[in-house]
């Protein structure tokens, strides 16, 4: 298991690597020039001269094999390069923002793990009574209601209800949890929902499924409470394909939340997006790229051993 | 008060049976309607005895026995009937209480073991399972008792085994694993439904004796429910044969099978090819399917496929008693029991004569090899170390023009592979085949499709074999189309029409899709599209194993029908003993990828000379109790190797009983002992 987990780490390097190659041609493919719309952008009038010289200073002007390979062995070096824009390293500019946005991925993790489980156990176990129609309305909603409406209709509600909005600084969880916590949970539960949604269909229809199987009944004929049947025989078997989705959602969470980071206004991976990209800043969407490329690889490499932990019929070495 | 209760039970013990069924009745609610499947089922189980519940599918056998458990789908509804385990009314208990009975007093084995344990529990925990819950024991306490239920059950090593998973063991293995946790608490019946038939012969032997004995040991009552008449001839003492949804004859195993009453019964018997009897032209067979369980005919139900029915049998009629608690439900019972109305079937369109055997061989196959690289069971997720199989490993043998050469063996010992390479669906690793005496294991291009045209297949499953989106017609049309053999479509629908009538279906059925039809009608659906192509082979691949006993002697009729007709040649792979010598002229045996035994039908099934042909035929059960009890109890042990690490010398060395040292040295060489009969064996002869 530990050799299979080294290789697995090691096999993240080519990957990364073709990432990199692939986000660095692709940006310089795509027409649009960070001097332009640093120095000109707002409606500035700067002469050609400033521009080549601006050009020079980030070191543009050289042929783009050059500047290819001055990255790649920057990267190399974990070095992620510097900002165009702020001319903060990028490594710098991520992390800021990297504590917020997982913080919110892994409360909106919990909260859906918490709700969706016995969510979907219910909908699966009162198949086609009330109960279930309810949590199929409910997870309906989830998936067809996008998250920065949902956000919205949770900060007009703290407003009108309880007269409060919740604080736009940020402040680190071991700093001060209330305060932390109370600007976060929002955001968390906005996006939470959807990813309740996903999962409770999931496990409702696993579920059900693995109800239907043979060794259910043999469970039923041996005389297994009927609540261990759904415990211990079933839902282990159950949330085999709930992780997948999990893992799925939870890598998409990070840096996928630009609108509902705007609705909240937190300053996250996703917004950081959205600026490098109108600014042109190569660096630091290369970076942020593969930052999110190594992301969704070792949430894949975690639940892929996190099968092995649940099904014994895969057991990766030996 | 406590004591009253227990006495007055106690006292009831004596006279009332362990089990009373009385007059059930189950339905089912279907969008389509109600399905009755099961009416007016009553009968009664004694301490330890074995009763068998006998019927083809859909009769209802599993779904009484599923009632007695209040395991029913939610569908399902009782809607009139008691089941009484001594005295109490099972279907008056609460949940709870119900829930306290099951895996207690009474407990289920079910009939796929591959499918019926928990993949992600470990064995020891599915054991000790009902033992915690039932018995309150502690940990350890269950788990000495489940070591020692294990060493009841034949599995050694149940150390180890406890810690391991369903995935890790045999099918015979999982079985023992079932009938463990069946006795984990001392039950006082067990219920068996088609508890071997998912098994391979061998490995079914050894499960029904060791039920059979652990039932006599520990006086434990069983109820078999099967299909197969062998098996409850040699283990029941009490046989209720179930035809749509009734009981249509109850009686001691030798009434039964001896003096059977009802047609239906009868007919059973006379549609299985036995092996105890010299081989008939022709099986008798039962026609027509079973009725439709929402619409069943008012009288008998039998009645539409009975070949003596009368005026009279439209009325309804129940079980009539024939003495000595042998009782059948039929109108003509009395004629039928004093010997008056003689019962034959009809046997199809009588063939006026066999085929013509030419002395050319058709197919030559000579050492052939099949392997197939696999990941090695010990090797990591990016470890490129390859195991290999061997599948396949020098077989060799001849088909005759006309002939029919039967392949049988258990499962995994390569009969499979060896249809599919001469098929050319898989590449053969060594040897060569010759069809007509041209070389052809390495065709390809348009040499391939002239070869595909005149070998063609029938595949054993009819419910997956055939494209779910497709016509019947279209399903049939396909290859000629795609040859161009009848380019016109009108002229295709005609030869369509004219393929249907030749296997027993009719020309409108093109029109229908598959799950439309009956398992034996998509069968003979399988079998049309086949001779499409007016092949001249055609590879048989357990073509009857999925379907029901009386339609299997239906697809059989027919095939040898088709074959004296229109001069096919077949080569015939299944695992049914009987069923290969009834309609093979020379039989193969084979066992992990090697042909054991090769020669003529009679003298094989006479005369064998491997020990493991000699073991697979003592494991075979004949339906007939006076036979099976004068049988001697089956020798072969153990289990069938993995094709991974096959036994040296001699693959069977492990199982043999006149194994010696040479045997694990040596391969044996295929030796022609007697003119046309092959042994690979050092001892035979």
């Amino acid at each position: 298991m530990l050799m299979y987990t080294l290789k697995r780490l090691l096999f993240t390097i080519p990957t990364l690597i073709g990432v990199a190659v692939l986000v660095f041609f692709m940006l310089r493919i795509v027409p649009g020039d960070i001097v332009e719309v640093k120095l000109r952008g707002d409606g500035g009038n700067v002469t050609q001269e400033v521009v080549e010289q601006e050009r020079k200073r980030l070191g543009l002007d050289r042929p783009l094999i050059v500047q290819f390979g001055d990255y790649m062995w920057g990267l190399a070096r974990g070095d992620l390069g510097i900002s165009m824009w702020t001319e903060r390293p990028v490594i710098e500019e991520i992390m800021i923002r990297l504590e917020l946005s997982l913080e919110v991925a892994i409360l909106a993790t919990i909260f859906a793990t918490m709700i969706s489980i016995p969510l979907g156990t219910a909908a699966a176990l009162f198949r086609n009574t009330w109960i279930d129609y309810v949590v199929r309305i409910v997870t309906i909603g989830g998936l067809s209601i996008p998250s920065f409406w949902f956000g919205m209709i949770i900060i007009v509600s703290l407003l009108t209800f309880f007269n409060w909005l919740p604080p736009i600084t940020f402040t680190p969880i071991y700093v001060d949890p209330v305060a932390n916590l109370s600007q976060l949970i929002w955001p968390a539960l906005a996006v939470g929902y959807r990813y309740c949604a996903v999962t409770a269909r999931m496990i409702r229809s696993s579920l059900l499924e693995v109800l239907a199987e043979d060794y259910i009944r043999t469970a039923r004929a041996k005389g297994v409470y009927e609540k261990l049947v759904v415990s211990r025989h079933a839902l282990r078997n159950a949330l085999l394909p709930a992780i997948t989705v999990m893992g799925l959602e939870f890598a998409f969470l990070i840096g996928g939340l630009v609108v509902t980071e705007q609705v909240f206004n937190l300053n996250g991976i996703g917004q950081l997006f959205v600026q490098s990209v109108s600014r042109n800043d190569f660096m630091l969407i290369q970076g942020m790229v593969i930052m999110i490329a190594a992301f969704y690889v070792l949430i894949n490499l975690a639940v892929d051993l996190l099968y092995a932990v649940f099904d014994p019929r895969i057991r990766y070495g030996n | 008060m406590e004591a009253v209760v227990q006495s007055h039970s106690r006292a009831a013990q004596s006279s009332v049976p362990l089990l009373a069924v009385e007059d059930l009745h189950v339905q089912f609610e279907t969008s389509r309607g109600i399905v009755r499947a099961v009416q007016g089922v009553s009968y009664t189980v004694n301490r330890g005895e074995v009763v068998a519940i006998v019927g083809e599918s859909g009769c209802g056998k599993s779904v009484s026995a599923l009632t007695m458990m209040r395991l029913l789908a939610k569908t399902g509804r009782v809607t009139k009937g008691r089941i009484l385990l001594e005295g109490r009314n099972l279907l008056d208990l609460s949940d709870e209480e119900m829930r306290a009975v099951r895996g207690h007093e009474i407990s289920m084995i079910f009939q796929e073991p591959m499918t019926s344990l928990n993949p992600v529990l470990s064995i020891g925990m599915q054991i000790m399972e009902p033992l915690l819950i039932h018995l309150k024991m502690t940990e350890e306490q269950a788990q000495v008792r489940a070591l020692e239920l294990m060493q009841q059950v034949g599995i050694t090593d149940g150390k180890r085994r406890l810690s391991q998973y369903p995935h890790q063991l045999s099918g015979g293995m999982r079985q023992r694993v079932m009938i463990a946790i069946g006795l984990a608490c001392k039950p006082k019946l067990i219920i068996a439904d088609e508890p071997t038939t998912a098994l391979d012969v061998t490995i079914q032997a050894q499960i029904l004796e060791l039920m059979k004995n652990l039932s006599r040991e520990l006086g434990i009552a069983l109820v078999i429910i099967t299909h197969n008449l062998g098996i409850v001839a040699r283990y029941a003492d009490r046989v209720n044969v179930m035809y749509a949804a009734n009981i249509i004859e109850k009686g001691s195993a030798d009434d039964i099978f001896l003096k059977p009453a009802h047609p239906y019964t009868n007919g059973l018997m006379r549609s299985v090819p036995r092996l105890d009897e010299p081989r008939g032209t022709k099986l008798q067979t039962i026609e027509g399917l079973p009725p439709d369980l929402r619409m069943p005919p008012a009288g008998c139900r039998f009645a539409p496929r009975c070949p003596h029915r009368l005026e009279k049998c439209s009325q309804p009629i129940e079980l009539i008693d024939l003495g000595a608690e042998h009782s059948a439900r039929c109108h003509r019972v009395n004629e039928i029991m004093s010997g008056a109305l003689k019962i034959e079937f009809p046997s199809g369109d009588t063939v006026a004569s066999q085929a013509q055997i030419g002395d050319k061989p058709l197919l030559e196959v000579s050492n052939l090899k099949k392997h197939f690289g696999v990941k090695a069971a010990g090797a990591g997720f990016f470890s490129s170390e390859m195991a290999t199989v061997r599948a396949v490993d020098d077989v060799s043998f001849t088909i005759a023009k006309g002939e029919t050469l039967g392949l049988v063996g258990e499962s995994g010992c390569g009969k499979t592979t060896v249809g599919r390479v001469v098929l050319r669906l898989d590449e053969a690793t060594g040897g060569s085949i010759k069809f007509n005496g041209v070389d052809v294991t390495h065709h390809s291009g348009r040499n391939m499709r002239d070869l595909r045209r005149k070998i063609q297949v029938i595949f054993q499953d009819p419910y997956s074999s055939l494209n779910p989106r497709m016509t019947v017609g279209e399903i049939i049309a396909e290859p000629l189309k795609v040859y161009g053999i009848v380019p016109e479509k009108k002229a295709r629908l005609d030869r369509v029409g004219e393929l249907l009538t030749q296997v027993g279906l009719f020309a409108y059925m093109s029109e229908r899709y598959p799950h439309e039809l009956s398992g034996g009608q998509r069968q003979r659906v399988g079998i049309a599209r086949a001779l499409a192509l007016e092949p001249e082979l055609i590879v048989c691949d357990e073509p009857v194993s999925a379907l029901d006993v009386s339609i299997q002697g239906q697809v059989i009729n027919l095939l040898e029908g088709l074959q004296s007709r229109l001069g096919l040649t077949f080569l015939f792979i299944a695992h049914d003993l009987a069923v290969v010598r009834h309609i093979s002229d020379r039989v193969a045996v084979m066992y992990l990828g090697k042909i054991m035994e090769l020669a003529d039908r009679d003298e094989i099934y006479r005369a064998p000379l491997h020990p493991y042909t000699k073991a697979l035929l003592d494991a075979a059960p004949i339906p007939d109790p006076r036979v099976e009890r004068a049988r001697a109890p089956r020798a072969l042990r153990g289990e069938i190797p993995s094709p991974l690490t096959p036994p040296s010398g001699c693959v069977f060395h492990t199982r043999c009983s006149i194994a010696t040292d040479i045997c694990k040295q040596d391969v044996p060489k295929v030796r022609e002992l007697k003119t046309g009969h092959l042994v690979a064996c050092h001892h035979a002869g």
